[in-house]
């Protein structure tokens, strides 16, 4: 890894939802910051800045990261998403995910969804049968003040199903050995 | 009552459309302030506070920091004085309240400066070279030692820190109590805690000398009564003053009602900066200083009958407003005041309200203002009633409730209930909540031993505030010379443009309630349109908007209010359009239709498209009928006529509209984790007509996961020394989806015929009904009449595995430190360290500014002032917590080479401490033991946050300190105290260290 100078500018290149993009940052901005302030991807809020809240979450080359942890040059050469990708039509359209919040009224204020959203996406994406326990699991990372969570697990549920009635997701049955099989 | 016009046919209101919001916030385009760009050239704000709950400025010294590159301007008081006045204190009183610390700091987190630089990043560098003296004062935190005698005084002007006392009495209290045959009381002390919205404050503030005139953008949720007192601060006329906020923000549920003072102080930041300025508050700074519901000390008892019923109340609050009155507390005290016998008949109540100045963070807009304290109280009351006469707790609650054919009720202290039917409502909530197979679960649990227990409470939501009532802090002759206040106006403009689309306007600052969404569905429904062919906009702009005192987001006042307020404004509209319609359709007035997206008379066939009658006034206005000036533009105000001043007898209506609801609750304990468990919650609301259903839900489970956040997890807490012990989301725990469970919420609809549409507010009810429900099926569960929230297992403990016997071999007690203040974390501990190096080489080094700063973990400057006294800089983590300290050490006892004691103390932005150490050399065969001793004494953020891990941080720093040393010396160490290697990788991860 090449030794940067914490008193300069350094370029910054990655992959942002499957675009190129590129900015300078020093070697303390927060990848948040440079994301929001650098790229102008507004989309991924800070709401505390130490991990806790879950709202600045991305995926970094297919893995969760809270943005606000991770320093921008560490993204050099990644492959970032982040809740402007999740769209299939760069927001026109909203997907099954993003549907379903609608649906079931899974946001309010919606500071806090970013998050929420980056990270089912992520979940359904490499685990497309997580059962509701594990979905929980995955969202207890997350803070939300509007909802009170009801809608938000339903919303989960419901798109899940939709996802996997349509075929998004291939049957487990069909494809994976039955100990991977949540219940 | 209100006759107003209303639609013949309701096609969206009532129903439960996806929101209009919801596209732009799951695709990552919302406009909260910071997505928003700001004019090239704009600087950025970071502001220093206090480290000390209370303090002295001795002095501050800002030139190294206005030294650095990219820094332009610092502000500290004299720039605030110079530029501002004194933000407007409720109470006549000699106090000021200042959104930046003058010559003393009162509570912890206090602003005392603030750097504008070229982005955040240099502007937080810039904090830490700025120098502040304190002298440290006694702090108090309690509300009741605060009145004592000898308590620190916060105010010097006020001799004291009692800021307020009223007495009210209503009915005959005493004769009530002297002729009922049991008085039954209960002692509450309700803890501090706050909605925290995940989105914090943002400020970007501008100042025009020419016009003297600043223009705001921020993510407040006013106007309403502070936008006078922001101007006043600073030194304009309202006029001068523009606010403006964004399309979205990010929650609030009150508490963005006190970023006021920042406008205040950014925008006099932009002022000396001579550039606009942007300023957005970080967690930690919201966590310690942005505002919090109130704490209160309360005494209530009452006069019961042998059926539990209740014949009069005698209340005693000791409300903490912590170390400022600002605006608009004491209203925390005052809005529940019409509202002091709850769901009750009770006609003789005895009141004694007392406000106390405290050294915490000043209290302001809370989810449920108010609301939690009381009933708290009271339905905690009512359940030990219920158990000290062996009566069923519902019974006590059927027995009081007021008789369903009483609406509009009128309470002993003022208020006017509007409807309700509590009976019927209670009914339901028992029937469809399934009380009696909770009671069977719970008599089996208990039959096996476990803690099972259920509770409940019944509670009257009041929304839409009356601008008068808090002037019942005043004496009803103070009231008279200050002149009257009253009602509650709100606002909604309604425009039509040249191809006859609607878009309407509100200046109710919403905060992730879906206005905009139920507006359409008002609008629409006027017009015989789709929700979808009505824009919203509901951006706020002081300058050109419609607004007034009253506008803004607070006490649940939208679907009563402004959407009552719109549709009357569509109504007006609609009624110039029908005249249009009339003539050019050749018909009757009255038979006029605005339905699918047409306007006919009776007839579709021959209709006319909405938006061709829309536009008319554009167009053709000389064609307009006779008595239509033109249907563009439709501003509308409303304010209830029933919302009067209190009166020269202390009646106070303090709110328009009544909701109503019932609660069961049951919980089960876990008897090894002491863990409340909830098994199953029921929530009955009657919030009156239903707007939008879905919205109306997630009021109510948004609203229960805050109130089950105030039962069991969160406090805003503090050390007696005034530092904060909850300062960030990892101490200051809020409920995660894990923690939170699934509700059963029912319905009973009693419209309101006080407002527009029949609606009553609904967002606060759960914060003040669950958390003293949840303490009732404690209380029952466990058997115990002292409940404190929030209820922590441990507070659990002792009810549940009896009182801890005192240890048979107790550990020697520790010689009895004479350092430490109280709320001070102390810090002992001794080691060894064996250097392979001559005594004396140590010894040196030891003196040696240029040795000592390659060895003190994370120094970056050592000094050395004279002989033997030295100033550090010094960077060190623990915890979450990293932070800069200057360090001044001296050296006294020499015993050269042989012994030396160190002492000194440090302070920085994170905290400070103070102690000393006494190191010993030895040396024997070419190798020196170092031995040593110390205690020391940490306070500030430090202690409060990284507290936990303190010791072992301290014991690490340390054996860095002599690792370096040995490294240094040439040689390597032995001997020294090692801590185990998992804790060495849990220390190095936590950033402990440099």
């Amino acid at each position: 890894m090449p030794r940067l100078n914490a008193d300069t500018r350094h370029r910054v290149a990655f992959a942002l939802n499957g675009r190129p993009v590129s900015g300078q940052a020093e070697p303390r901005m927060l990848l948040s910051d440079f994301l929001r302030h650098e790229i102008g991807a507004t989309g991924t809020h800070l709401g505390c800045e130490h991990g806790v809240c879950g709202a600045c979450t991305v995926q970094i080359d297919g893995g969760l990261a809270r943005a606000c942890l991770a320093l921008a040059v560490q993204t050099e050469g990644a492959d970032v998403r982040t809740v402007e990708g999740l769209s299939p039509d760069g927001g026109a359209t909203l997907s099954i995910l993003q549907e379903a919040f609608r649906e079931h009224h899974g946001l309010q204020c919606g500071f806090c969804t970013p998050g929420f959203l980056v990270t089912l996406d992520a979940l359904f994406r490499d685990d497309p049968h997580a059962s509701e326990t594990h979905i929980r699991e995955m969202l207890s990372g997350h803070l939300c003040r509007c909802t009170g969570y009801a809608p938000i697990i339903k919303a989960a549920l419901a798109a899940q199903a939709t996802l996997l009635a349509r075929g998004a997701v291939a049957h487990p049955d069909d494809t994976m050995p039955e100990e991977d099989v949540h219940a | 009552m209100n006759v107003i016009d209303r639609p013949k046919t309701d096609n969206w209101i009532g129903k439960s459309l996806p929101r209009v919001e919801d596209a732009a916030l799951l695709t990552g385009r919302g406009r909260y302030i910071d997505d928003l760009g700001v004019k090239p050239g704009t600087a950025h704000a970071a502001i220093l506070r206090s480290p000390h709950g209370h303090a002295n400025i001795l002095g501050i010294d800002a030139a190294r920091a206005r030294a650095l590159p990219g820094v332009f301007a610092v502000i500290t008081a004299e720039e605030v004085q110079r530029y501002g006045s004194s933000l407007v204190v409720g109470l006549k009183i000699p106090v000021e309240c200042w959104p930046l610390a003058i010559d003393k700091v009162r509570y912890y987190g206090e602003p005392v400066a603030v750097v504008v630089a070229l982005d955040r990043y240099v502007a937080e560098d810039a904090l830490d070279l700025i120098a502040v003296r304190y002298e440290t004062l006694a702090a108090v935190i309690d509300p009741e030692e605060a009145l004592a005698d000898d308590a620190p005084v916060l105010h010097e002007g006020l001799k004291g820190n009692l800021a307020n006392e009223r007495r009210f009495t209503y009915g005959d209290p005493d004769a009530a109590f002297a002729a009922a045959p049991h008085r039954i009381g209960i002692d509450v002390k309700f803890p501090r805690s706050a909605c925290t919205p995940i989105e914090t404050y943002g400020i970007v503030a501008e100042y025009d000398p020419g016009a003297d005139a600043y223009d705001v953008l921020a993510n407040f949720q006013g106007p309403f009564s502070i936008h006078a007192v922001m101007a006043r601060a600073l030194n304009v006329p309202g006029n001068r003053l523009r606010l403006r906020t964004p399309g979205d923000s990010g929650g609030s549920f009150g508490i963005k009602q006190a970023i006021f003072p920042y406008v205040v102080l950014i925008g006099i930041a932009a002022r000396v900066a001579g550039r606009p300025v942007k300023w957005v508050e970080d967690r930690l700074e919201h966590l310690m200083a942005s505002t919090v519901a109130t704490n209160r000390v309360t005494t209530l008892a009452a006069a019961v009958e042998t059926d539990g019923r209740i014949t009069a109340l005698s209340w005693d609050q000791i409300e903490d407003t912590g170390a400022h009155l600002r605006a608009p507390e004491p209203a925390t005290l005052y809005r529940m005041h019409g509202n002091m016998t709850g769901a009750y008949a009770i006609r003789n109540v005895a009141i004694r309200n007392r406000v106390v100045l405290t050294n915490k963070m000043p209290t302001g807009l809370n989810r449920g203002f108010g609301g939690p304290q009381v009933y708290y109280a009271l339905e905690r009351l009512m359940q030990r009633i219920a158990v000290e006469l062996d009566i069923d707790p519902v019974d006590v609650i059927r027995r009081n409730f007021i008789p369903a054919g009483e609406f509009p009720y009128r309470t002993a202290s003022g208020a006017l209930y509007d409807s309700g039917d509590y009976q019927a409502a209670l009914a339901t909530a028992i029937a469809q909540g399934g009380l009696e197979e909770l009671k069977a679960r719970r008599d089996a649990a208990r039959a096996e031993g476990r803690l099972y227990g259920i509770g409940y409470a019944a509670v009257v939501e009041p929304s839409v505030s009356n601008m008068g009532y808090i002037t019942a802090v005043l004496t009803p002759d103070q009231r008279a010379k200050a002149g009257a206040k009253n009602g509650a106006q709100a606002t909604a403009t309604i425009s039509l443009d040249a191809v006859g689309s609607v878009t309407v306007h509100v200046a109710s600052v919403p905060q992730g309630q879906g206005h905009r969404t139920v507006l359409s569905q008002v609008v629409a429904d006027a017009f015989g349109l789709k929700p979808s062919d009505i824009a919203v906009a509901t951006e706020l702009d002081t300058a050109k908007d419609a607004w007034s005192i009253a506008s803004g987001n607070y006490s649940s006042r939208f679907a009563a209010a402004v959407a009552g307020a719109a549709q009357i404004a569509a109504m007006r509209l609609r009624a110039k359009l029908a005249a249009i319609a009339a003539k050019q359709l050749n018909a009757e007035l009255e038979d006029i239709v605005f339905a699918g997206g047409r306007v006919h008379a009776g007839d579709p066939a021959t209709s006319l498209a909405f938006g061709r009658v829309a536009s008319a006034s554009h167009w053709a206005p000389a064609d307009l009928p006779q008595g239509v000036d033109h249907a563009i533009r439709e501003t509308a105000f409303w304010t209830p006529p029933e919302l009067t001043a209190p009166t020269g007898d202390d009646l106070v209506n303090s709110s328009l509209c009544h909701g109503f609801i019932f609660d069961i609750c049951a919980v089960e304990i876990d008897r090894v984790t002491c863990e409340v468990k909830i098994d199953r919650y029921v929530t009955m609301h009657d919030c009156g007509k239903i707007l939008h259903p879905g919205m109306v839900e997630g009021q109510v489970t948004g609203g229960f996961a805050h109130a089950l956040g105030a039962a069991l997890y969160e406090e805003s807490s503090y050390a007696p020394d005034g530092g904060l012990l909850s300062g960030t989301l990892a101490d200051y725990l809020i409920p995660t989806i894990m923690e939170t469970p699934a509700l059963r919420i029912l319905h009973h609809e009693s419209p309101s015929p006080f407002t527009p549409l029949g609606a009553k507010g609904v967002g606060e009810g759960n914060c003040m009904s669950t958390p003293v429900c949840i303490a009732n099926a404690v209380a029952d569960a466990l058997g115990i009449a002292d409940i404190t929230l929030p209820i922590l297992p441990a507070k659990l403990a002792e009810h549940v595995h009896g009182i801890e016997p005192e240890p048979r071999n107790p550990p020697a007690p520790k010689a009895k430190s004479t350092m430490g203040k109280p709320g001070e974390r102390m810090l002992t501990g001794q080691g060894k360290a064996v250097v392979e190096a001559p005594r004396q080489k140590i010894w040196d080094m030891l003196l040696d500014p240029q040795a000592l700063m390659s060895i003190i973990p994370g120094a970056h400057g050592v000094e050395k002032v004279s002989d033997t006294e030295f100033r550090a800089d010094v960077t060190l983590g623990i915890g979450p917590v990293k932070g800069r300290y200057s360090a001044a050490i001296s050296l006294t006892d020499l015993n050269e080479p042989e012994s030396v004691t160190l002492s000194g103390g440090t302070e920085g932005a994170l905290g400070s401490g103070h102690g000393s150490g006494r190191v010993t050399l030895t040396e024997e065969a070419g190798k020196t033991t170092i031995t040593y001793t110390y205690e020391a004494a940490v306070g500030g953020k430090v202690a409060s946050i990284g507290g936990r891990l303190l010791d072992g941080a301290a014991r690490v720093v340390i054996g860095q300190f002599f690792d370096a040393l040995a490294r240094k010396a040439g040689g390597k160490t032995g001997g020294r105290i090692r801590l185990p290697a998992t804790f060495k990788r849990l220390f190095a991860m936590l950033g402990v260290g440099a």
